[in-house]
């Protein structure tokens, strides 16, 4: 038994502990937001956040985040009224769509330890891939949703 | 076991005419039907028509759009929603002509079925590929919107009993303003299905527009941005399983023999099913049936191309352009016009390597048989191609076949061959339940069916002034309709092969093409942009090369050889936006390439930096693009900006080697992809010169990206790149 908190809420599984933290989004719980790409961590598209850090979770071992908050698309927002969901909106970023969960969920835990960022910490920062080619849109995005979430503290 | 679906995205879609709208809606027994059948019209129109492949049953206008009494305009979509921003379109073109409140229109995607069941006559081919969504669907659209609009202004003129002339249509409702009264779309709708009007409606023309050419948010953003998009690997189906698969790496190998035993009695393992060319576990979780299939140490029965490997075939590519070709252009006499003295030569010869379309979602297909009927869960841009092939792998008649189609996870020509449904209905076959099968990264770049390996030879020659008065174009490339049909085209010639370097609208007195169609054992087939992105690539470098051995500016020279006022457009535009001509610093360069491809005429200029240490980096790309009409800057923007990237990717990393006979690279880290440190400024500049057609967008922006690069590493360093991925070159200083 693996016993897991995903979006606040607590799910007890049986299921090898090795099973990498994206099946078991997908394959158990039914959260089919978070996509499948690489599975080696090289793409990004399975991006959650882990007690708040963004982590690829094809190659992330479900038994070794048990007791920790795993946060999805699902759970970024109730509404979408996330500031990186709003910015993606007014920016129009997706394309297919398909990487742009892993997008969000990374530019989400990016912008905690980036309020402000820069063009080249973006860069750094944002590795997820995109075959679309939406980054120009996501650079817009992430620097719109630093400038919202930094609205909403003022 | 895999047999490819028949090529048929070669042949132009019958497209529907105006006429043709016009014939169905009127022969329609007076139900505003456009295009429904006459076993359906022959009722009382607005019918309840229920599609069983996953639409929500609709009260219907047409086949085309449904108005629900809140109004809500549903438009149904014919092509694939991939990411180039079709479906929007195509409803903005429907909503202005419907003249309804855009914040109400919904899409969604016309049923396959519905189709089939009536012979293709609905909705046409329903493909998705060659740029040709908008283009091929413009003008039912509009008919469809204006149509419609119509009828529900004589419908509210027959309810309140009145001069059709004093009803007027105002975002989605009739009015009649001297009596201050209205009715909603949603009221009309089912009165307006049974109007039959004699005169069709004329679409607007381009100054009457009020939504198409605006920019305008995508109708389907906001579930790209809170995980409830619908992708074909989300399928869910009631009591299914999962499969993973393993195909034999070198292709048209088979599978000799696989020994079970590693994976008995593991936990969910439901079965190991064998096929032809590939074994796949399948199991009650996706994960256990991909770790079971890893224990399996299939054997492998070669196809007797065991020993191919790349440096083989760029030699058989290299040599192929000194053998037998088959005529593709001839103006003039080029052999002649060569063979005069004092004529400069410029010769070249250029290589691309195969190309893997990569898509972020990797294949995938459910399928759910029954006796009598079976149902795909699949995005797919080729959905009647799914239908027959689901048809004839599964053994039921076409019309038993429902496609559930869904948001596709990248196209770019990969989803229209679909080896994985094939995959999928063997194992469903096999187990008796539900299957939902998914390749693997690796799997699915190792049995993609790739850009084509090509060489081209030019020779081409300048007089004394300079002016090119011959060019001999010989190209040596796989053929994609016998890849995918295992027919060789009897003429020797396919459009993919030699489009641009055929096609190209340089003057040019003497101009001779000869292609010789040479296909190795690796498949090949349609990859954005098809032969436009390594033709591109090849005539766009060479001119530049001519353009330098006339000692004239690239931009000019090109100019020099046109006449025509779209193509010289985008050329003035660019050198403007650009600011072609300015000087750059030592180490920096610009390039300039342009090229009519899918109706549109695409040029872009890149600027590069060139470190003495070799190191490139691309600064800048400003792209112009002339595709006459635009229905949504929007969209349009994205789709130059992601060509761009696209090709770029490709022009700096791009290569499927060959090994043993198999694909060598298999994920993202021998398959890199471009990042966002990589990307350089875009800019993107339309340069619309209207007119009767309306141009491609999705595929034509890949094309000029590498010429554009490459010129401009020849204008930095002097060094021509005549062969790509640029990963290899080098471009130190000497």
């Amino acid at each position: 038994m693996v016993t897991i908190s995903v979006n606040g809420k607590p799910h007890q599984l049986d299921i090898e502990p090795e099973t990498p933290l994206l099946w078991v989004l997908r394959d158990e719980l039914g959260l089919t937001g978070t996509k499948f790409g690489c599975g080696i961590a090289a793409c990004g598209a399975c991006t959650v956040q882990v007690n708040g850090v963004a982590q690829r979770s094809c190659i992330l071992q479900v038994g070794t985040v048990a007791g920790k908050e795993i946060t999805t698309i699902e759970g970024l927002s109730t509404d979408g009224a996330h500031p990186v969901q709003q910015a993606w909106l007014a920016e129009d970023v997706p394309q297919c769509g398909y990487c742009q969960s892993g997008q969000i969920m990374a530019a989400a835990a990016f912008l905690k330890t980036h309020p402000a960022p820069t063009d080249a910490e973006i860069d750094q920062g944002i590795t997820n891939l995109c075959r679309c080619g939406t980054y120009p849109r996501i650079k817009k995005a992430i620097h719109r949703a630093a400038a919202l979430a930094a609205g909403q503290k003022a | 076991m895999i047999k490819p679906i028949a090529p048929d995205s070669l042949i132009p879609e019958a497209g529907f005419s105006r006429r043709t709208v016009v014939l169905a809606g009127l022969s329609a027994a007076g139900g505003l039907a456009i295009g429904v059948p006459v076993a359906q019209a022959a009722a009382p129109g607005y019918q309840r028509v229920s599609l069983t492949d996953g639409q929500a049953a609709h009260k219907e206008m047409t086949a085309w759009l449904v108005i629900d009494p809140d109004n809500t305009v549903t438009v149904r979509i014919p092509h694939q929603e991939m990411g180039q921003g079709t479906s929007t379109a195509l409803a903005m073109l429907v909503a202005e002509e419907l003249e309804c409140d855009w914040s109400k229109v919904r899409i969604e995607y016309a049923s396959a079925n519905r189709n089939q069941r009536q012979d293709g006559k609905l909705y046409g081919g329903m493909q998705t590929v060659g740029s040709r969504g908008v283009r091929t669907s413009v003008a039912v659209m509009q008919q469809a919107g204006a149509s419609a609009r119509e009828r529900l202004r004589l419908a509210a003129a027959r309810q309140w009993k009145v001069d059709p002339a004093q009803c007027s249509i105002e975002s989605g409702r009739c009015l009649q303003k001297t009596a201050n009264r209205s009715l909603t779309y949603g009221e009309l709708a089912p009165a307006a299905a049974l109007i039959k009007i004699d005169v069709e409606p004329t679409p607007k023309t381009p100054e009457q527009y009020r939504l198409v050419g605006k920019w305008t948010p995508r109708l389907d953003t906001l579930p790209k941005t809170n995980g409830t998009a619908m992708f074909g690997i989300d399928a869910q189906v009631p009591g299914m399983v999962y499969a993973a698969v393993l195909s034999c790496p070198e292709f048209g190998g088979t599978l000799a023999s696989v020994d079970d035993t590693p994976v008995k009695g593991r936990r969910g393992v439901v079965a190991v099913v064998k096929m032809k060319d590939a074994v796949a576990v399948v199991a009650d979780r996706w994960w256990r049936a991909k770790t079971a299939l890893d224990l399996l140490k299939p054997q492998w029965a070669s196809g007797g191309n065991s020993t191919v490997d790349s440096a083989q075939l760029d030699k058989a590519y290299r040599d192929a352009l000194d053998g037998p070709m088959v005529q593709a252009r001839n103006d003039g006499d080029a052999a002649a016009a060569l063979a005069q003295p004092g004529l400069k030569m410029v010769e070249a010869l250029y290589e691309v390597p195969y190309l893997s379309h990569a898509p972020m979602e990797p294949m995938n297909c459910t399928v759910e048989l029954k006796p009598d009927r079976v149902d795909v869960w699949v995005g797919t841009q080729a959905p009647m191609a799914v239908l027959d092939l689901a048809a004839k792998e599964a053994g039921v008649a076409p019309e038993n076949v429902y496609v559930h189609n869904t948001f596709v996870g990248g196209g770019f020509g990969r989803r229209t061959q679909h080896d994985e449904m094939v995959h999928a209905i063997a194992c469903a076959k096999a187990v008796g339940k539900p299957v939902k099968l998914i390749w693997h990264r690796e799997q699915d770049i190792r049995r993609d069916r790739y850009r084509p390996q090509a060489a081209v030879k030019f020779t081409a020659a300048l007089d004394a002034q300079n002016k090119p008065v011959a060019i001999d174009s010989k190209i040596a490339v796989g053929s994609l309709l016998h890849s995918l049909s295992g027919v060789r085209p009897p003429t020797g010639i396919e459009p993919m092969a030699v489009e641009v370097i055929a096609t190209h609208a340089y003057k040019i007195p003497n101009d001779h093409v000869g292609v010789q169609l040479k296909n190795a054992h690796v498949p090949v087939m349609f990859w954005r942009s098809v032969g436009a992105s390594q033709n591109t690539f090849f005539l766009e470098s060479f001119i530049d090369e001519m353009a330098h051995a006339a000692g004239q500016d690239p931009y000019l020279f090109r100019k020099a050889m046109l006449d025509r006022p779209d193509y010289i457009g985008v050329l003035d535009r660019l050198a403007k936006e650009s600011g072609w001509g300015t000087p750059m610093p030592a180490g920096r360069g610009r390039g300039i390439a342009v090229v009519d491809t899918y109706g549109t005429v695409t040029g872009q200029v890149a600027e590069v930096t060139v470190g003495a240490d070799g190191k490139l980096k691309v600064d800048r790309i400003v792209a112009v693009v002339d595709c006459y009409h635009a229905v949504n800057p929007n969209t349009i923007a994205q789709q130059i900006e992601g060509g761009v990237i696209y090709g770029l990717t490709a022009a700096l990393y791009g290569e499927i080697t060959i090994k043993d006979g198999a694909p060598v690279q298999g994920n993202f880290n021998t398959y890199p992809l471009l990042k966002m440190s990589e990307v350089p400024k875009i800019e993107v500049h339309l340069n619309l010169s209207g007119g009767k057609t309306w141009g491609g967008i999705g595929e034509p922006s890949v094309a000029p990206l590498a010429p554009a690069v490459c010129n401009a590493i020849f204008a930095a360093t002097g060094k021509r790149i005549r062969k790509l991925p640029l990963k290899y070159a080098d471009l130190k200083s000497a």
